[in-house]
């Protein structure tokens, strides 16, 4: 029975065999001066390939000669839907970009936006640390996956489980606070969408207690496991000239010894208030890369237990009414939805504030003309956003620099000339999400 | 609509946007007189020295090192724009890759990383509708700048930095695909995240947003670009 998919065709460059496995002997052999090249193709959908990133390899035996990456296959068009909904309903969409740090998507979003509206100064205290707070939690969750992803790539099933178990303790804390447990479009152009519910700091600092240890679990598996070691150490080296002409930053960049790291040189949300340390090693491989999100994880913990200490009861919106969303929700025998005291005021006793409210949730506001770059640390790397407004109540362009998307043009250095194998281990050392890179 | 821009004392060139009427809706029998509102929106102007900041510094250096690279302020430099405490440089296409050379290698500038580009359309500023925004950081240094290229939808050609800066290769890859600008002398400008096969170039403001039918006595949901809307 024949492959309707396997075949052959000719081409300038020669003839061109489709083979789809165990039907290799159905190629005949070259012609006399004939040169044999073999690309293969791995993914989009492979279990190793962090998503659907599709890997184009041309090999020779188990050596890779050339990588490619192919992307675009989780392409949505994020970028021009905000160019029709209001700048607050921007977070929505940003928040979906890449899905395991939504945290710094909307930070970053909103960072630029109150740039535009030159009001970065009046973000009240509780409303930054909140953000800190948030995207340290978040940090801690995204490098779990990475190392369980990445371990469940290289065949370490139980990284994978231990790390999946520890995300799933922090995705319990995003939900108590935000409601849900991604996408959560919590950080909103002015501060946060809600206070702290009642119980979360304890909740917070209980679930920050019990970490360490079971981070443990996960580095006494594989911190100088000589397996580990062997799969990852001096796999998918790139230098700091390297990442330089890449633009590859984040842990890739700090495995080379370089402590470049936005938090300390180009402070935001008040991050010059906390006390951590930035983890270079000096590597330059994947074992480096690794180590250094294990220690980030801890590092982000010390801040986490930093602003609890900072939270001091206040705002965590504007003062200015005409930004600050009236989110003022409560929860009701029916769930969630806005607050009693909240609908009382609007429908019965300010006519104004009820056009108030009206105007502000389907209007929204408008923010100057002009442009804006606002870049955080995300846990890959430098996230910046492009923002642009020509005075309307709509983002007139809105361009994500995605650390994961600049991150991935690595790939062809670091896994030229090594085995098949290593691409996987170097791919899962980059970190990338296609939700980020594809947007 | 020209009428009024050039009654605002503006040459259609230097409007972003001219904005009529308060809420997006037009032939609703405005009563409120609102409707007749133009606001027109202009570029951003170019502001004068001192720049303030390390702006200063970084537009001392670059002139003085510009020569060295084969170029001069006067062709390079077209006009400075503080805001936001963010520094704008605006290019002229010609010299884009040697002031990105004299940006990576002057040793008083040394920007080691690029942030990519960022396309923006602006389909009212005749002549230069398409622009490329460039964001580079000086590690060293610990600084910002922003290179802003503009080419005329007629000619939408800018040259590629990809031999200065490799890491722009996927970035200028992208913003050809969503914006239709062709960079120069990049090594394989291809689409990178539409298929190959498409059709246009989705982040344009004339690309066509498709309403979506709905099984109910043959109605649609407009496209985003058509339904009513707040301005």
């Amino acid at each position: 029975m024949t492959d309707t998919y396997a075949g052959s065709y000719d081409t300038t460059e020669g003839r061109v065999f489709t083979v789809m496995g165990q039907d290799w002997d159905t190629i005949t052999g070259n012609k006399a001066g004939e040169t044999e090249r073999i690309v293969v193709n791995m993914g989009p959908q492979h279990p190793s390939t962090h998503g659907v990133l599709r890997l184009i390899l041309e090999i020779e035996g188990e050596t890779v000669t050339e990588a490619r990456c192919g992307i675009g296959y989780l392409h949505t068009g994020i970028e021009k839907n905000m160019e029709y909904r209001h700048w607050t309903q921007g977070v929505t969409f940003v928040t979906r970009m890449d899905y395991l740090s939504p945290f710094f998507n909307e930070t970053a979003y909103c960072l630029g936006v109150e740039k535009l509206l030159g009001i970065t100064d009046q973000i009240p205290e509780r409303a930054n640390v909140i953000r800190v707070m948030m995207m340290e939690l978040n940090r801690i969750s995204s490098h779990l996956v990475a190392l369980a992803t990445g371990g469940m790539e290289l065949g370490a099933l139980t990284a994978m489980i231990f790390g999946f178990r520890e995300r799933e303790s922090i995705l319990d804390l995003f939900e108590l606070v935000t409601g849900l447990r991604m996408n959560s479009a919590y950080i909103r152009p002015g501060g946060v969408a809600q206070d702290l519910p009642a119980g979360a700091e304890e909740k917070i600092r209980e679930t920050i207690k019990s970490l360490p240890r079971r981070f443990k679990d996960t580095s006494d598996m594989l911190v100088d496991n000589s397996i580990w070691m062997g799969r990852t150490a001096g796999v998918g080296v790139l230098d700091l000239a390297g990442c330089m002409a890449i633009g590859a930053t984040g842990p890739i960049l700090r495995a080379t010894g370089l402590p470049a790291d936005l938090r300390k040189s180009d402070p935001y949300c008040g991050y010059e208030n906390y006390e951590f340390d930035v983890i270079t090693k000096d590597t330059s491989d994947a074992y480096g890369r690794f180590l250094i999100r294990l220690e980030e994880m801890e590092q982000s913990l010390n801040i986490v237990d930093q602003c609890l200490d900072r939270l001091q009861p206040g705002p965590v919106m504007v003062e200015d009414k005409k930004i600050a969303w009236p989110a003022q929700l409560s929860i009701g025998s029916d769930g969630q939805g806005n607050s009693l005291d909240h609908i009382r005021h609007i429908m019965g006793e300010s006519m104004e504030a009820l056009i108030h409210h009206f105007k502000l949730v389907t209007e929204g506001f408008n923010v100057p003309a002009g442009q804006a770059y606002a870049a955080v640390e995300s846990p890959r790397g430098e996230l910046g956003v492009h923002v642009v407004s020509d005075g309307g109540t709509r983002p007139y362009r809105v361009h994500y620099r995605d650390p994961s998307f600049t991150n991935l043009q690595a790939t062809a250095a670091m896994c030229e000339g090594s085995q098949i194998a290593d691409v996987i281990a170097a791919v899962a050392s980059i970190d990338p999400v296609m939700g980020g890179v594809d947007r | 609509m020209s009428d009024d821009v050039v009654k605002a004392g503006l040459p259609l060139l230097q409007v972003t946007t001219v904005r009529e009427g308060m809420f997006g809706a037009s032939g609703s029998g405005d009563t409120s007189g609102f409707g007749g509102l133009v606001s027109v929106v202009p570029v951003p102007v170019a502001s004068a020295q001192p720049y303030g900041s390390y702006f200063d510094e970084i537009y001392a250096e670059l002139v003085a090192a510009l020569p060295t690279f084969n170029s001069s302020a006067e062709k390079a430099i077209e006009k400075i724009v503080i805001a936001h405490d963010e520094m704008t440089i605006y290019v002229h296409p010609s010299e884009l890759v040697a002031v990105a050379r004299t940006l990576r290698d002057e040793p008083g500038l040394r920007f080691e990383l690029c942030l990519g580009v960022s396309g923006v359309h602006y389909p009212n500023q005749t002549g230069a509708e398409l622009h490329a925004v460039y964001h580079f950081r000086s590690i060293t240094h610990n600084r910002r700048v922003r290179l802003e290229v503009v080419a005329a939808d007629s000619h939408p050609h800018i040259p590629s930095i990809v031999s200065v800066y490799p890491t722009n290769d996927w970035h200028e890859r992208e913003t050809f695909d969503f914006f239709g600008l062709i960079f120069d002398g990049h090594p394989h400008l291809t689409r990178i995240q539409m298929p190959d096969d498409w059709q246009g170039h989705p982040q344009r403001k004339d690309y066509p947003l498709g309403g979506i039918p709905v099984e109910y006595k043959g109605a649609t949901v407009p496209a985003p670009d058509e339904r009513r809307s707040y301005n």
